[in-house]
């Protein structure tokens, strides 16, 4: 646990140290809904048998942002789901090992019941609720949009703002304002990549030849990890680059000093 | 001389019977062509490939146990999961099922061997062969290293600029011969091989599965072959294909590999379903619950296997509509998936079941591969898997498919039909512990990989820093990987002490109610000393004495004739009995074929030319040969069959089994077909860079006449094959004679628009056209071949009107090549007159 508390984001450890210590009221500086969201977390990541946390500069679980939280709770959702089923088809199994009389082999209650019509009506339902949430995290036209422009090459990105901002240095960190959705243009050089910020949310591949757009906001202030999520070549694992999330008057600040 | 003679005792059939099915002893085994013989080899090699994928895959538990554990850097790192996963799909898992299916069909099904048991031998030496080549390059450290999935333009010339990825394309090529060779052999072993009175609802259910999985192979394999056959062009001749520099787009190679890729997957896991819908029932002590639902599902998951490939490219830019569409179709397959999940469990709770190493391994598999279904459907999600996609938590759920989808129930089916193999018993039950020890070491290392995903770790990274918090568990995932390890190390243990030491066991230990179990055990290379009458889909069950009986001789064909190899092909639906095979035996042709075949690779490999054309000639030559077994001078007419009725052999009844085995290569021929003209629609529409600068203009004369030629040669095929039915070779041999000058002719001209067609290298529209052109060049070669193969066989008198199967088998090539040809040709002046309007080009 020692070693975890020097790894870790500060804040969650505080949550997951006391957790174990049993003192979970006693963390004052989470409130209201955001601290039974973490709590959820937490303890959901309790149930797997050692405890690290679901924190970490690339975690999907700790969102920092309104796409990755809709796919976190997407997650959280369908771990539920999941279980249940899971917990299901054991007990069936279990059954047929444990009971004294042997079921009725009806191709009615199996067969066309529970391997028929429950997935469907399962499925249905998820299916509908991805696809509204998927709809939601596309890049609609808005007003306040900032767009970025990506660019890779083996093994680095090259980023600047479009709309007559200044050009990133390589190898970053790429600043983006808090509570603004940033559309992210990318494309590559040479090889396929991957943009991806997990904190923020989902990947997309950045293609010879063609441009990808990705919608992305940050809602809280904080340095996140980016890494290249599709293998390309010998220095894959290096290309990360930090993005920096800062309020609106620190991001002009910021850029200014860049032109 | 036709009339057998009946041996005077169920030994001395044995004994003659084994005489001439079985292989001479030491060299002699080079020859055997048997698919007991064949089954096991495909088996024992694919073991070996599994565990040298699983030191590759221990490789990299080590290198990733912790932050600090890298030993090598990602030159070698990268070669090694590119192997791993090489390794685990193709030369594991495919040839795996494909012993299983090759050593028990036949048994299954009442018979004594597959329809073309030398094609099977070919295929088992180009799988040896093409294996070895990528083992070779992994010894020498020129592995391929740009994933298995071989991505361009990583995998192009400019990015590696090594043999490697040369070694995968090639060596991959050689493989899949075999996957494709066995396909067409199970198949049509299936549809025509089987007991009398067989009928298809009387079929076992694992010929079901292994029919549905053969069709998928023929038409899921061709993409990819396809795919690595341009882009070995594209490496080797710098024909502009996937470069998005000239018009091509690296969106190809991941459509036409993945269309390929996902019914793989369903490819693997369904011939293990089929196990456990056989295993299951008998260890229930009732029949499968729902059947025909079965049989259903798994049509349904064949079909819907092929609507899915996109949702492993959800991230590379598809609109949302399209990918909503694809999410579904993943989902649905979860419907027929289900179906098999809830009849296997309503079997199981309506029976009483037994629990004993092939049960807990059966156990097992609900509970891993359920898992691994489940995080199957979150992938399908397209927010969900835009996260979680190329990283760990898509390892663990990949590994928790295949791994519970096929290697538990293969190890269930290996306990299940070890004491067939060997004819012993285990002995100490080992099973159990090499259970919990895979079992839980698989758990340990993947249940914990979906959170190290969730953290956000990347697949394919060498190393990561400390801070990231992913130590602990890949520090546990490396652990459960060497106990995993410690169990199938148990398991091999366990296989030798039981061929070795197991006590004999009796017929049909399991009391189940297939034939195989109708076999002496071990069994003999004859597998039946003669052919079951079937009656019931419960053959075994009902008569328990069959053996017995087969034994002496009292099914069909309990006789050695003329030192043939004898077996019955049946109507496909009814079963009704139609044609004597008569089988070739022990040849050494088949590795003959593969090596000429192997010179052909290995000379494109260190880029030889000269030596693969020569590599090419030897094969064609060498497969000439193979044409010998079958041919007569004179009719045999119908021929007792051993209980008063007759029957014709199959080369001289109209539809033999080799017929259907070219109409079903050319189901495959079609699907490489259909996905080169996708290509070339699809790059035209997505691609960068298009309108090409230069359209093919000038040769719609040309292209005109070869169409005229190769719809002429069809129709000459069919006058030649006409004048052969009415007994007048003469004929036929003037209609070849036109039908190879027609073929000549299409050369020419192809060679001809060749020459002036635009540079493949400029352009992907000239390279995937030139493509095209090639196509139906080989198709025309392939004819002059076939109608040159004609001529020697009307001239030497192999020709009758009942022998004109040759004929036949050339009709069929001609029609096809002559659709193919107009077909491809047509589309080649329509996209030239289209792309070339003033204007556009």
């Amino acid at each position: 646990m020692d070693r975890v508390t020097r790894d870790m984001n500060l804040r969650a450890d505080v949550v997951l140290l006391d957790l174990s210590h049993d003192r979970v009221v006693e963390i004052g500086f989470l409130h209201g809904a955001r601290l039974i969201r973490r709590l959820a977390g937490a303890v959901a990541c309790l149930t797997v048998p050692l405890v690290a946390g679901c924190t970490g500069p690339l975690s999907t679980l700790d969102p920092a942002g309104p796409a990755a939280a809709a796919v976190a709770r997407l997650w959280w959702a369908m771990l539920a789901g999941a279980g249940l089923i899971f917990a299901l088809v054991m007990i069936c199994l279990l059954l047929a090992y444990r009971r004294r009389t042997r079921a009725r082999g009806s191709v009615g209650t199996w067969v066309v019941g529970l391997g028929l019509v429950f997935p469907t009506t399962t499925l249905t339902l998820l299916l509908g609720y991805a696809v509204l949430t998927g709809e939601r995290l596309l890049p609609h036209p808005g007003e306040e949009v900032l767009r970025l422009d990506g660019t890779a090459r083996q093994w680095t990105w090259s980023f600047h703002y479009p709309d007559g901002g200044p050009a990133i240095p390589d190898g970053g960190p790429l600043v983006i304002p808090v509570g603004r959705p940033v559309d992210i243009h990318v494309t590559s050089e040479d090889v396929i990549h991957s943009f991806w910020i997990p904190r923020l949310g989902g990947k997309i591949d950045a293609l010879p030849g063609h441009v990808n757009v990705i919608r992305l906001q940050a809602s809280e202030p904080g340095r996140f990890g980016a890494q290249c999520a599709e293998f390309c070549g010998l220095g894959h694992t290096q290309m990360f680059f930090w993005v920096d999330a800062v309020p609106e008057e620190n991001f002009r600040q910021r850029t200014e000093a860049w032109r | 001389m036709n009339e057998p003679n009946r041996p005077a005792s169920p030994v001395e059939l044995h004994h003659e019977l084994t005489r001439i099915w079985g292989a001479h002893p030491g060299f002699g085994q080079l020859a055997a062509v048997n698919h007991t013989t064949l089954g096991r080899r495909f088996i024992v090699t694919a073991f070996l490939f599994f565990a040298v994928g699983g030191i590759l895959a221990m490789l990299v538990r080590a290198q990733i146990a912790t932050s600090h554990s890298a030993f090598v850097g990602p030159e070698i790192y990268n070669q090694i999961f590119t192997m791993h996963g090489t390794v685990m799909m193709f030369l594991f898992a495919i040839p795996m099922f494909e012993g299983f299916a090759i050593y028990l069909l036949p048994k299954m099904l009442g018979t004594r061997d597959l329809a073309f048991p030398r094609a099977g031998a070919y295929g088992y030496w180009c799988y040896l062969f093409g294996g070895s080549i990528l083992l070779l390059a992994l010894a020498m450290g020129a592995a391929p290293d740009a994933g298995w999935f071989m991505y361009t333009p990583l995998s192009s010339k400019p990015f590696s600029p090594g043999i490697n990825a040369d070694v995968w394309l090639i060596g991959i090529t050689f493989v899949e011969i075999s996957a494709l060779s066995a396909a067409v052999e199970v198949l049509v072993s299936i549809l025509l091989v089987r007991a009398p009175g067989m009928s298809l609802d009387r079929m076992p259910i694992f010929a079901w599965y292994m029919l549905v999985v053969a069709v998928m192979i023929l038409v899921g394999f061709p993409p990819l072959i396809l795919g690595s056959i341009l882009l070995e062009v594209e490496r080797a001749f710098g024909w502009a294909l996937f470069d998005p520099a000239r018009g091509g787009d690296s969106l190809l190679w991941q459509h036409l590999f993945w269309i390929f890729g996902h019914p793989e997957v369903y490819i693997i896991f369904l011939p293990a379903a089929g196990m456990v819908s056989t295993i299951i029932p008998v260890m229930a002590g009732r029949e499968l619950l729902g059947y025909r639902w079965v049989v259903l599902a798994a049509i349904s998951v064949g079909f819907l296997s092929f609507g899915l490939w996109v949702h492993h490219m959800f991230a590379v830019g598809i609109p949302h509509l399209a990918l909503a569409f694809f999410s579904a179709a993943s989902m649905l397959v979860a419907i027929p998936t289900g179906v098999q999940i809830f009849a296997w469990l309503g079997t199981l709770m309506s029976g009483r079941p037994r629990f004993n190493v092939p049960m807990l391994f059966l156990c097992g598999f609900f509970f891993i591969f359920v898992l691994g279904g489940l995080t199957g459907v979150m992938v399908a999600v397209v927010p969900f898997d835009l996260q979680v996609h190329d990283t760990h938590f898509v390892v663990a759920h990949l590994h928790y498919v295949l791994v519970g989808g096929f290697v538990f129930p293969i190890m269930a089916a290996a306990y299940y039909w070890l004491p067939h193999l060997t004819g012993r018993q285990p002995m100490f039950q080992l099973g159990h512990a090499v259970f919990w020890l895979v079992f839980i070491g698989f758990n340990l290392t993947f249940f914990l990989m979906h959170l190290t995903g969730l953290l956000g770790m990347p697949r394919r990274i060498w190393t990561y820093p400390e801070s990231y918090g992913w130590d602990w568990l890949n520090l546990l995932s490396s652990i459960g990987g060497f106990v995993m390890t410690i169990g199938f190390a148990l398991f091999v243990l366990d296989i030798v002490l039981q061929m070795r030491f197991g006590p004999k066991t009796g017929r049909n230990p399991w009391g189940a109610d297939t034939l195989e179990w109708a076999t002496p055990v071990p069994p003999t290379d004859y597998g039946f000393a003669s052919i079951p009458i079937v009656t019931s889909h419960r053959q075994l069950a009902e008569d328990p004495d069959l053996p017995r009986k087969l034994a002496a001789g009292e099914g069909l064909l309990g006789f050695a004739r003329r030192n043939w190899l004898e077996t019955i092909a049946v109507d496909m639906i009814t079963g009704a009995p139609r044609q004597i095979l008569l089988l070739p035996g022990r040849t050494f042709l088949p590795l003959g074929t593969a090596l000429a075949t192997g010179l052909f690779f290995v000379s494109l490999l260190l880029q030889v030319y000269p030596l693969a054309i020569a590599g090419i000639v030897l094969t064609i030559a060498v497969f000439w040969l193979w044409t010998r077994h079958p041919a007569r001078t004179a009719d045999l007419g119908p021929l007792p069959v051993g209980d008063g009725t007759m029957l014709p052999v199959h080369t001289e009844s109209g539809h033999a089994p080799s017929w259907w085995a070219v109409v079903f290569l050319l189901l495959a021929d079609a699907a490489l077909f259909g996905s080169l003209l996708f290509g070339l629609i699809f790059l035209w529409v997505v691609a960068p860079g298009w309108p090409p600068p230069e359209v093919l203009f000038n040769s719609t004369a040309f292209a005109l006449i070869a169409m005229a030629c190769l719809a002429g040669a069809a129709g000459l095929g069919r006058l030649a094959l006409r004048a052969a039915r009415r007994g007048a070779v003469g004929w036929a041999l003037v209609w070849n004679r036109f039908l190879a000058a027609a073929h000549a002719a299409t050369l020419l001209l192809l060679a001809a628009i060749l020459t002036t067609a635009p540079d493949p290298t400029a352009h992907a529209y000239a390279g995937v056209t030139a493509a095209i052109l090639v196509y139906i060049l080989v198709h025309a070669a392939v004819g002059l071949i076939l109608a040159l193969h004609v001529w020697q066989a009307c001239r030497r008198g192999h020709v009758s009107a009942a022998r004109s199967l040759d004929l036949m088998i050339g009709r069929l090539w001609h029609d096809y090549t002559a659709v193919a040809g107009v077909i491809g040709l047509g589309t080649i002046l329509g996209v030239a007159a289209a792309i070339g309007q003033p204007g556009a080009g």
